[in-house]
């Protein structure tokens, strides 16, 4: 942009890239900031809330398909209660309820860790009714006869779920079971309702300290693009990879 | 009980679901006990803290209020989201590249932020750059956000409405001699409007969940954000306070999910389209990268 390069007197900064000193000017609002540390936190969060929702979720897709009436009214109603509750009632009230109200501190004394698992227990309580079902969306794909051949061959309703139909189900639920997964990412900003130190809780505090406002919230769109696109691209090749034709 | 997962029950299998099922009342009971204990000792109990719920005042005070400031703006951001995502999921069908890239990367865009992300930038675009009064700013932040993110979900239910209606719909329609527009007009979109219905009404359900970001990052006066006064007002019932709260959300959400559904069998059975009537859920899954319609918040 500036003409040919002009030829600076050799001194210390003769072999500094001729990028360095713009990039120091156009990035200088990350000055000071955990960008990577925040968006860890949300990775964090996103990773053990998934793996939290994916087992508390099969257990109430298990028990809502089972043959025990007591468990499936359980399930059903846990899925319908929870379902229509903001997210943002759940992880408030995790905080204000149950910690600081009934000293539920889930085995910490520090206030950023307890917030932490607050939020991961709040995300896995939520999100697992939408595991829930789109697992038994997936049951309803397996064909009838795979389940009556199971049965024929003297299989009890525990062995018929987990060697015959949940294996196929799983197969069919990969593309819901990404939404979820990519809906959760975008949920865990919702931490930031209790403090949790997410990138939604940095871009807050950044935004009201740094005059790039524009910039400031393009890193942010880009850092969560980066989180959600590749997860859809990847799971959804591996979705078709994995599918049962039929 | 039919169930193709298991058997009709003989006395045996009869003898362990009882059993069975008294292990899960024992647990269950266990996890009720516990937490009545723990309510009870830190007092949460009491008839003072449930009391003001069953006067007037608790209502025209604080919920009232809030729920009205709820539903307000997530009526306005559905009005608002609503023709905008059918522009959107109309214009990625498009014939012509450069209206179809376009609105499929902006699509995109705004499918892959949170809403959150999104309320706290129009919060602040708004402080910076217009001078709305700070009273009027967080009900327009919600909406922009709600707006931003719900268009582009809303369009992609508009889209999957329109590619589920059968080919000859629209052969048979420019056979007749219809322009493009007409076709879209009077032929696919009448029909996929009542395919989309229960999608839409579900994404209600959505739009008003999200509204509870508003008062708990921004300083949207609704529902959630009266439990805080509400409680330091009664004297830290915030138990009480909260399950209230979510009640009232519970209430409004599942008579939205009960229409919704109420509204696909109907259609289903009515067949006044000819089109796949889409399931509440059923949407956003036509996409490897997106939400599923029905989460998120």
């Amino acid at each position: 942009m500036s003409g040919p390069p002009v030829r600076r007197p050799r001194g210390r900064r003769t072999r500094a890239s001729p990028h360095a000193e713009a990039r120091e000017i156009v990035f200088d609002f990350l000055q000071g900031y955990d960008l990577l540390g925040a968006f860890w936190m949300t990775v964090k969060l996103t990773v053990l809330s998934a793996v939290g929702s994916l087992i508390w979720g099969t257990m109430l897709a298990g028990m809502r398909v089972g043959p025990v009436p007591l468990m499936r009214g359980f399930g059903t109603a846990y899925v319908n209660i929870v379902r229509n509750i903001p997210l943002t009632v759940i992880i408030l009230f995790t905080s204000l309820g149950l910690d600081q109200t009934l000293r539920v501190s889930l085995g910490s004394d520090q206030v950023d860790t307890v917030n932490f698992r607050l939020a991961v227990l709040g995300l896995i309580a939520y999100t697992s009714a939408f595991v829930c079902e789109a697992l038994r969306s997936g049951i309803n794909t397996v064909p009838v006869g795979q389940a009556e051949a199971a049965r024929a061959i003297g299989l009890n309703f525990t062995q018929v779920l987990t060697l015959v139909v949940l294996p196929q189900a799983f197969r069919s639920v990969v593309g819901p079971l990404t939404n979820v997964l990519i809906a959760l990412t975008k949920n865990t900003t919702v931490a930031a309702a209790i403090g949790v130190a997410e990138a939604a809780t940095l871009m807050k505090s950044m935004i009201e300290n740094e005059a790039q406002l524009i910039a400031i919230s393009a890193v942010f769109a880009f850092g969560f693009m980066c989180l959600t696109l590749p997860t859809g691209l990847l799971l959804g090749w591996v979705g078709k990879k994995v599918a049962v034709k039929r | 009980m039919t169930s193709v997962l298991y058997d009709t029950q003989g006395p045996r299998a009869k003898r362990r679901n009882i059993l069975y099922s008294a292990l899960f009342l024992v647990a269950f009971a266990a996890l009720l006990w516990w937490v009545i204990t723990s309510l009870n000792d830190k007092d949460q109990l009491a008839w003072e803290k449930w009391k003001p719920f069953v006067h007037s005042e608790a209502w025209s005070t604080y919920l009232w209020p809030g729920l009205q400031n709820t539903l307000k703006a997530a009526a306005l951001a559905m009005v608002i989201a609503l023709p905008l995502g059918a522009f959107f999921g109309i214009a990625r069908l498009s014939d012509h590249a450069w209206i179809r890239i376009p609105a499929a990367a902006i699509v995109e865009f705004f499918r892959a932020i949170p809403v959150l992300v999104l309320m706290i930038f129009a919060d602040a675009a708004y402080s910076a750059y217009t001078n709305t009064s700070s009273d009027d700013r967080p009900l327009y932040a919600v909406i922009t956000g709600l707006v931003l993110y719900n268009s582009s979900v809303l369009a992609e239910i508009v889209r999957a409405g329109i590619l589920s209606l059968p080919k000859g719909q629209s052969e048979a329609a420019m056979a007749v001699g219809l322009r493009k527009n007409q076709v879209m007009r009077f032929i696919l979109l009448p029909q996929a409007v009542t395919a989309m219905l229960p999608a839409i009404v579900s994404q209600l359900v959505v739009i008003v969940k999200d509204t509870a970001l508003g008062g708990a990052v921004l300083t949207f006066p609704e529902l959630l954000a009266s439990v805080s006064p509400m409680s330091a007002y009664y004297g830290a019932n915030t138990i009480a306070s909260f399950t209230v709260v979510a009640l009232i959300y519970i209430a409004l959400n599942f008579s939205l999910t009960s229409f919704a559904s109420w509204l696909e069998g109907r259609l289903r059975r009515g067949k006044k389209s000819t089109g796949v009537v889409l399931a509440p859920a059923a949407v956003g899954g036509t996409e490897s990268t997106g939400t599923g319609v029905g989460i998120s918040i």
